[in-house]
């Protein structure tokens, strides 16, 4: 039974079925086996399974139901062969294990909670160590592979790995429990979460030119996992938080110049921003206002709505935007925010205002070593004609910032001033 | 499953603190620990004394040597410590966030594990049930 042809039918249905369906199998094999590496071991050999068996037997009307229950069986057969140094779980685990009964209905999900929203909040549980929540959640919720998860960062291989080795670690050791929180936790766990995804997408969306294939994946893959995760848990800040970094990827086209320039938001080529992805994006960002329980993603993501909205910059509704501000410095106060706040505001009231604001905040003093806040307290300056004051500012930002196509911007931004007529200070 | 709650407080801002709040923060630590007990989560607790009071011990080639105060020299220095019985991770912080003290410093929240002897798990703590060691 079964030609070449029929098995290599088979094989690209199994891998189907993997992308597809593998993480799923996965959490709830955690969920199950109550160990991270079991669970993964037992996923690996389901799928081996899969390979040998699905040709004989044909492929199962429930693919997912059939890979957890062969793989918790292989788990278990492996758990008893094991010697004694080496075993995982006592007798009394082992019982526990066997006793799981699946669903009556195969294929009808166990459990009123989706074992993948178990394993987005375990990966990202503040215990641990926030570059290991974020190798953690790429790797078991992801799927990606640890050499993936290095080369997007910039990081060896091995150290990647050995920071899932000690986050499983102490997940085991420590006795972190594979749940979701309860409401009273929710909000601040769920910050976690977010501030993972967003940290994800960040890391994706900052990517020069050159390493512009794997960083983009990691925008993607942050993207995926926001839709996922509002899937199953619909929450405001979920929500707000998807739409802003859709928004944010729908203009990455118009960001940088093909020389690899940054480009401001007013320079931007609005025809090649995503107008689908935005219009999505908008109608989130609605939802999660609607919602009266929103926080300072769904902000963030309304401010950059009404920027993607604008059909040229010239047209940009800055009163709503410092509106918004208005309430994110009130839900998120930092310098940063009012930095921005300030930025807003001289679009809206002129540079004047502005600059009134930015140095503010710099006399308290918080800002003194954020380049941004001298950028912005430069371009000023330099709409007031205050060339002097403007290249004094561009000249202390340069000192701050050591990316080099901020550096570009901020160079030019300071030649440009070199070559006005008034000599000295200005 | 047994977890170590060390409380971390700045000796100065304690000494400093008035007769009447230093009462009240031990009212409140007493009337917690007697709810920590009826709720199960107890399973012993002290208050240190100033760690000027401690003296370190090392023993090498077979002679204790003695320094006065205590391991380390830091800003915040452990004024007390609980353990505690609790299912989980996510319990035990939240005892631990509920510590009378825990406002005012860092509690550090750290599992308790078992002594293996020849394959063999042991609880170090004779106060609980679990196999002992006969030697």
């Amino acid at each position: 039974m079964g030609s070449a042809a029929e098995a290599a039918d088979i094989a690209a249905i199994v891998d189907s079925v993997y992308r597809a369906e593998s993480r799923r199998v996965l959490a709830t094999l955690i969920r199950q086996l109550g160990d991270f590496d079991v669970a993964e071991e037992a996923l690996h050999e389901a799928f081996v399974a899969a390979v040998e068996q699905w040709p004989v037997d044909g492929v199962p009307d429930h693919p997912r139901a059939w890979l957890i229950t062969t793989g918790r069986f292989k788990a278990i057969d492996r758990l008893r062969r094991r010697s004694k140094h080496e075993v995982a779980l006592d007798e009394e685990g082992l019982e526990r294990i066997e006793a799981i009964a699946d669903p009556a209905t195969p294929g009808e999900d166990e459990g009123v909670e989706d074992d993948r929203l178990r394993l987005i909040f375990t990966c990202c549980h503040p215990a641990l160590a926030p570059e290991a929540q974020v190798a953690l959640t790429l790797r078991e919720v992801c799927g990606l592979a640890t050499e993936e998860i290095a080369r997007a960062h910039l990081v060896p291989a091995p150290t990647v790995a050995q920071r899932i080795v000690r986050a499983k670690a102490k997940i085991r050791d420590a006795r972190i429990p594979y749940e979701v929180p309860g409401r009273g936790e929710l909000e601040e766990r769920l910050e976690s979460v977010l501030r993972v995804i967003y940290l994800v997408f960040n890391e994706g969306y900052l990517a020069s030119s050159g390493e512009a294939l794997t960083r983009h994946d990691l925008s993607t893959e942050a993207i995926r996992l926001a839709k996922l995760l509002v899937e199953l848990l619909p929450e405001p800040e979920a929500v707000g938080l998807l739409a802003l970094m859709m928004l944010h990827e729908a203009r990455r086209a118009t960001r940088v110049s093909p020389e690899g320039d940054l480009v401001l938001l007013e320079d931007q080529d609005r025809s090649k921003w995503d107008r689908a992805q935005i219009a999505d994006a908008v109608k989130l960002v609605e939802a999660a206002l609607a919602s009266r329980r929103f926080g300072p993603y769904t902000i963030q993501a309304a401010i950059a709505a009404v920027h993607a909205e604008a059909p040229e910059a010239g047209a940009t509704d800055w009163a709503q935007i410092v509106g918004l501000y208005d309430v994110l410095v009130d839900l998120q106060p930092s310098p940063v925010v009012e930095l921005n706040r300030a930025v807003a505001v001289a679009m809206r009231d002129g540079p004047k205002a502005g600059l009134t604001l930015v140095d503010a905040i710099l006399a308290r003093g918080e800002l003194a070593d954020y380049a941004l806040a001298h950028a912005a307290r430069a371009d000023l300056c330099r709409r007031l004609g205050r060339a002097g004051e403007a290249r004094a500012a561009y000249a202390k930002a340069l000192g701050l910032t050591a990316q080099a196509a901020q550096r570009r911007f901020l160079e030019r931004r300071l030649s440009e001033l070199s070559l006005s007529p008034a000599r000295g200070a200005g | 499953m047994r977890y170590l709650c060390l409380i971390y407080l700045d000796e100065a801002k304690l000494g400093a603190m008035p007769q009447q709040e230093m009462d009240q923060l031990n009212a409140r630590h007493l009337r917690f620990n007697a709810e920590l007990l009826a709720s199960g989560h107890f399973v012993e607790a002290e208050a240190l004394q100033p760690a000027a009071a401690a003296t370190c011990v090392r023993v090498r080639n077979g002679k204790a040597a003695l320094t006065d105060g205590p391991y380390a020299e830091t800003k915040e220095m452990v004024a007390g410590f609980y353990v505690i019985e609790a299912r989980d991770l996510n319990e035990a912080i939240q005892v631990a966030s509920r510590l009378p003290s825990a406002p005012l410093g860092t509690v550090e929240v750290r599992p308790c594990r078992d002594l293996e002897v020849e394959g063999e798990a042991y609880k170090a703590s004779r106060k609980s049930p679990g196999r002992t060691y006969q030697s």
